[in-house]
């Protein structure tokens, strides 16, 4: 008996094995669209209206639209990228994945732990009903994908304000002016020879600095905070 | 002191740090196990609120399909009695290792899962509930939840298979075995309750 419990066991697990095949993409951006529809322009504003969401609460809402999931169970599918891109941030488990099959005609909302009380799954279902089909059917894409995310950044702007990443920068911010002034203190005491030497290394730092930041992704990148997921959300189809 | 002594010194040091050894790793194990075995409670906890949730829904969803004229009486009372059969079997999380308790549980709880779907797909027939908004943010609600319910379903059977790898591997088994820590049951997917049943019109 406890063999044959085993042998299934396996068996389950093996099949999940095998089912889990297709390779669940890196979002390296806040927006992310594989089929081509959206241009540039638009990826961009998107991407970067999600980091300003994304900086100012912590939330963090990721799109992705690809050709098809190729019958692939759509909720597994969805969850499985959210869990492997860790969005959301640590504790709070804050993200929300907006998810687009274009081929398939499926779309799903998967939101986090942290979210689903104030993006529920009738309020996330209502959304891609009312809010992002009506344009779907007239394949506005872009309008409806703008849609959305609108409205899942009005349901969930409220929840969270302390922003982990914000007390990180805090806590950088005192350390880089300590630095900063242990430079200047140097540079005034044993700089009086070189005379404007220490405001040349000034803006050198900061320059250098500020130039480090932004060349880590072109303008926006998205790195996932380790949000966990537990299936909340809701699919639709148009 | 003789040899001898020095000898029987050095045997009762070394036997001494044999049993020390070995009671640490015992102990290390044990702790380990005890983990394992809350994470277990833990995420069986998280299935548990799942199916309940899910029962909770159902007394709106029940009202919500009597009040639309003529819809299908056995269907709903379906569900209504397989929503009391569930909340009669409960399974706290010590008895997890109870097979038989399992089973009755898993079984009350597909077929709660399989009258709903029953009622789902007899909706698609009424179209007056196709476009009733309260009731696609109901059906919304149920969805999501048993996607929820399969979500913790398969986290938590990773964790019990944690567990029993650990209860049964060598040399653990034989301190789960002194402190009677034992197996612990999983869910088995049925054939074909995954896969939602086809209608023809």
């Amino acid at each position: 008996m406890k063999i044959l419990h085993s042998i299934l066991f396996i068996s389950i697990v093996f099949a999940q094995l095998v089912f889990a095949q297709p390779e669940f993409p890196v979002l390296k951006k806040y927006a992310n669209d594989f089929t081509g529809t959206l241009n540039y322009t638009q990826i961009n504003k998107i991407n970067s209206a999600l980091k300003a969401f994304d900086d100012s609460t912590s939330n963090q809402i990721v799109f992705l639209m690809v050709k098809s999931i190729d019958g692939y169970p759509l909720e597994m599918y969805t969850y499985e990228t959210a869990k492997k891109n860790k969005i959301g941030t640590k504790g709070n488990d804050n993200g929300v994945l907006f998810f687009v099959a274009k081929n398939d005609r499926k779309m799903r909302m998967e939101v986090g732990y942290g979210l689903e009380g104030a993006l529920p799954d009738a309020l996330a279902s209502s959304i891609l009903r009312n809010e992002v089909r009506p344009y779907f059917r007239r394949n506005n894409y872009y309008q409806g994908v703008v849609a959305g995310l609108n409205a899942i950044i009005a349901a969930t702007k409220g929840e969270y304000k302390i922003k982990k990443k914000r007390q990180n920068d805090l806590n950088i911010v005192p350390l880089f002016w300590i630095i900063f002034l242990i430079i200047i203190f140097i540079r005034i005491k044993y700089g009086r020879k070189g005379g404007r030497g220490g405001m040349i290394y000034f803006g050198g730092g900061l320059g250098g600095g500020f130039g480090g930041g932004s060349s880590g992704g072109f303008s926006g990148g998205f790195s996932g905070g380790g949000g966990s997921f537990g299936g909340g959300g809701a699919s639709g189809s148009w | 002191m003789t040899n001898g002594t020095k000898i029987g010194c050095g045997v009762g040091i070394a036997i001494l740090v044999v049993i020390i050894g070995a009671v640490l790793w015992g102990i290390g194990i044990y702790n380990s196990l005890v983990s394992l075995d809350e994470e277990v409670q833990q995420s069986w906890s998280q299935v548990e609120n799942q199916y309940q949730r899910r029962a909770d829904l159902i007394p709106n969803l029940v009202n919500t399909v009597k009040g639309v004229a003529n819809f299908e009486k056995e269907t709903y009372t379906a569900v209504a009695e397989a929503r009391s059969k569930v909340n009669q079997i409960k399974l706290t999380s010590d008895m997890l290792n109870d097979p038989q308790a399992f089973q009755k549980f898993q079984a009350a709880q597909d077929g709660l899962g399989s009258a709903l779907s029953r009622l789902l797909v007899t909706v698609e027939r009424y179209p007056e509930l196709k476009a009733n908004e309260n009731f696609l943010q109901l059906q919304a609600q149920l969805e999501g939840t048993e996607n929820r319910i399969s979500v913790e379903r398969r986290k938590f059977n990773l964790v019990v298979q944690k567990y029993n790898t650990k209860i049964r591997r060598f040399p653990d088994n034989f301190i789960a075995g002194i402190i009677g820590f034992r197996e612990k049951q999983y869910f088995k997917s049925i054939e074909g309750a995954s896969k939602p049943p086809k209608v023809k019109f």
